[in-house]
């Protein structure tokens, strides 16, 4: 999907603004960064831990979703099956093999990377639209087999998944260490996301976003490119996932359901695609509003949907775009 | 044995019938306008429930129905793509599949939050009751009446765009519509007919559906999905295509309903996965 060209610009003046920045002094995104980390650790203490765990949850898929989309130009509609297969997989392996949480969160994520590798791998053979069927295709595929399989629980998802000790010792039980552990695994992931968009790998994936016939004539293996954000975005979706899993102690069908496949489109178009905190904007907003409208049942819905369309109709640049192209217009 | 097997083919041509129906609005809608539209199913519910509430609190009858509550959601298409949808011409054809899933998403809810989740249950027409036995199985007169009505209309739709006059306007406009323009021919006004008319293609199918699926506001979200692996198989390209994949991925599914149950909810894309491995470009598309 293009951008207009004024978020390629602010998106690109922020990804230099990180490297050209003059030496010995931090640049502005640095300041933002530690303003936000700051923000983080004190969040438990401004509003409900589990509040912020689902944020900071969804923040991670969202942000890892904007990998594909915002950076690759993909659009994939079955994200969902990465995230509600890595919470199922590490549901099981915690609750009824007994794992440590830590490969318990490990097999999610791999599980998560797997698929991504497997889907990716016949979903890159088509590009634009059928791209995002293609996805939605597979990830209904997964819906499906959680919904049949015997250990899933079926329609009722799997409950009571332990939320164990980190590393043997710390119990995380409690709402306060579960947050710390959640939002070191959120760095761990948004850093990984940060890493890949500000590497040359993410300048062909920009590259190849802008003009894929350029990029291939410049002797880029366009498909190889493609299906490493693939996977590098569903082991993320897949973190996600398990953390989730362990923060509400539970798997369910809304997971892998395409809702969420939409939800989480509808949060990185919201916040901003192709901006770094846009998908953290997003999230945030999405949940609150969930949390907000939970007693109106199915205006959750329709007010989802509305949300939608104004995006796309009127404010495609996202919030953080909009104000990235704000501050560029100003200074 | 025979009639289970037999009684799941049926089945699997009626729903085959209404793939076809389906995909064959999803690819007139993106020939003419590169739009994807999501709310097919949506659109194909709305043709369900207007059925049902024409019946309900008109007693407006089925044959009318056939006829009005098509049209009503086709307008109602008609002005959506108007006011909405024109709008996002000559952007990524991304955004308008994102803005059709946000009027899907609206639809739904709104009729969720009407009626809940529950089914509506909408009479056969009297006119269509009972069936004949064939010997080897027994055949409802109306899952004939609808095999044979979707084949006729999508028969019809595919003559009109392949051998009439309008049907070449459309075709030229798919392939040029600055150049269509310039030739005097009013192309916005096609853009919104053409929406108009999947559009009413979809509330169609969903009027005929109604006497034998339960009308539900979720109704259409599980057939879109089916839908649009028969797209992705198919190919969009060609209209005959779609039709053929259409009533060819009902028969499979009702032949693995026949052989392995579990499966039959995930054979569409299991199916769609080796088509990809094997012909990437789908089975009647052209490779871009």
């Amino acid at each position: 999907m293009k951008p207009t060209s004024a978020t390629t610009a602010a998106s690109a003046a922020s990804a230099t603004g990180a490297t050209s920045a003059p030496r010995g002094r931090p640049p502005a995104s640095a300041w933002a960064y530690a303003l936000l980390v700051a923000l983080g650790l004190a969040a438990p203490f401004l509003t409900y831990p589990v509040f912020a765990m689902n944020v900071l949850c969804l923040a991670l898929f969202a942000s890892a979703f904007n990998l594909l989309l915002g950076y690759a130009g993909l659009l994939s509609f079955g994200h969902a099956a990465f995230l509600g297969a890595a919470a199922y997989l590490t549901g099981l392996a915690v609750k009824v093999w007994g794992l440590p949480i830590e490969l318990g969160i490990l097999a999610g994520t791999a599980l998560a990377a797997l698929l991504g590798l497997v889907f990716g791998a016949l979903a890159i053979r088509r590009s634009g639209i059928y791209f995002a069927m293609i996805t939605l295709g597979f990830a209904q595929m997964i819906y499906f087999l959680v919904l049949q399989a015997n250990w899933t629980g079926g329609e009722d998802g799997m409950q009571g998944i332990p939320r164990g000790k980190l590393l043997g010792v710390f119990a995380l039980s409690g709402n306060l260490p579960m947050y710390y552990f959640v939002f070191g695994l959120f760095l761990l992931g948004f850093w990984v996301i940060h890493r890949t968009i500000h590497s040359p790998f993410g300048q062909v994936l920009r590259a190849i976003r802008e003009n894929e016939p350029r990029a291939v004539s410049l002797g880029y293996d366009v498909d190889r490119y493609k299906l490493l954000a693939f996977v590098i975005s569903a082991g993320l979706s897949g973190l996600a996932g398990s953390m989730k899993a362990l923060v509400f102690q539970s798997a369910t069908l809304s997971d892998v359901h395409w809702h969420r496949s939409g939800e989480v489109v509808l949060m990185t178009l919201l916040g901003g695609m192709g901006t770094p905190l846009g998908p953290f904007v997003g999230a945030l907003l999405a949940v609150a509003l969930e949390n907000y409208l939970a007693s109106y049942g199915s205006w959750v819905t329709v007010i989802t949907g509305g949300v939608f369309m104004a995006c796309v109709l009127s404010f495609r640049r996202g919030i953080v775009g909009e104000v990235l192209a704000l501050v560029k217009r100003s200074f | 044995m025979i009639q289970v097997l037999s009684g799941q083919l049926l089945i699997g041509l009626i729903n085959g019938s209404f793939y076809a129906l389906l995909s064959l609005g999803l690819a007139i809608i993106f020939g003419l306008l590169n739009v994807v539209n999501f709310a097919h199913g949506a659109q194909y519910m709305l043709g369900a429930f207007a059925a049902w509430m024409a019946l309900h609190y008109w007693g407006v009858g089925y044959w009318w129905a056939l006829v009005l509550a098509p049209l009503a959601v086709g307008l109602f298409g008609l002005v959506f793509e108007r006011l909405c949808l024109r709008r996002l011409h000559g952007l990524d054809p991304l955004y308008g599949l994102l803005l059709t899933f946000g009027l899907a998403l609206v639809l739904e809810g709104l009729f969720q939050n009407a009626y809940g989740i529950s089914g509506n249950s909408y009479p056969v027409p009297a006119a269509l009751e009972g069936g004949t036995n064939l010997g080897f199985m027994y055949l409802p007169r109306y899952r004939a009446w609808v095999v044979l009505v979707s084949m006729a209309v999508c028969f019809a739709s595919w003559f009109v765009v392949e051998k009439t006059r309008l049907g070449a306007y459309l075709r030229a406009g798919t392939e040029n519509p600055a150049l269509l323009q310039a030739f005097g021919v009013n192309v916005p006004l096609m853009f919104s007919l053409t929406y108009g008319y999947g559009v009413a293609l979809a509330a169609f199918a969903g009027v005929m559906a109604a006497p034998i699926y339960q009308v539900t506001p979720l109704m259409g979200s599980g057939v879109i999905m089916v839908v649009f692996a028969v797209v992705v198989i198919g190919g969009m390209g060609s209209i005959l295509g779609s039709i053929v994949t259409g009533l060819g991925l009902g028969l499979v599914e009702g032949l693995t309903k026949y052989l392995y149950p579990p499966a039959s909810d995930v054979v569409v894309f299991v199916v769609m996965a080796l088509v990809l491995l094997l012909r990437p470009a789908g089975l009647f598309g052209r490779q871009r």
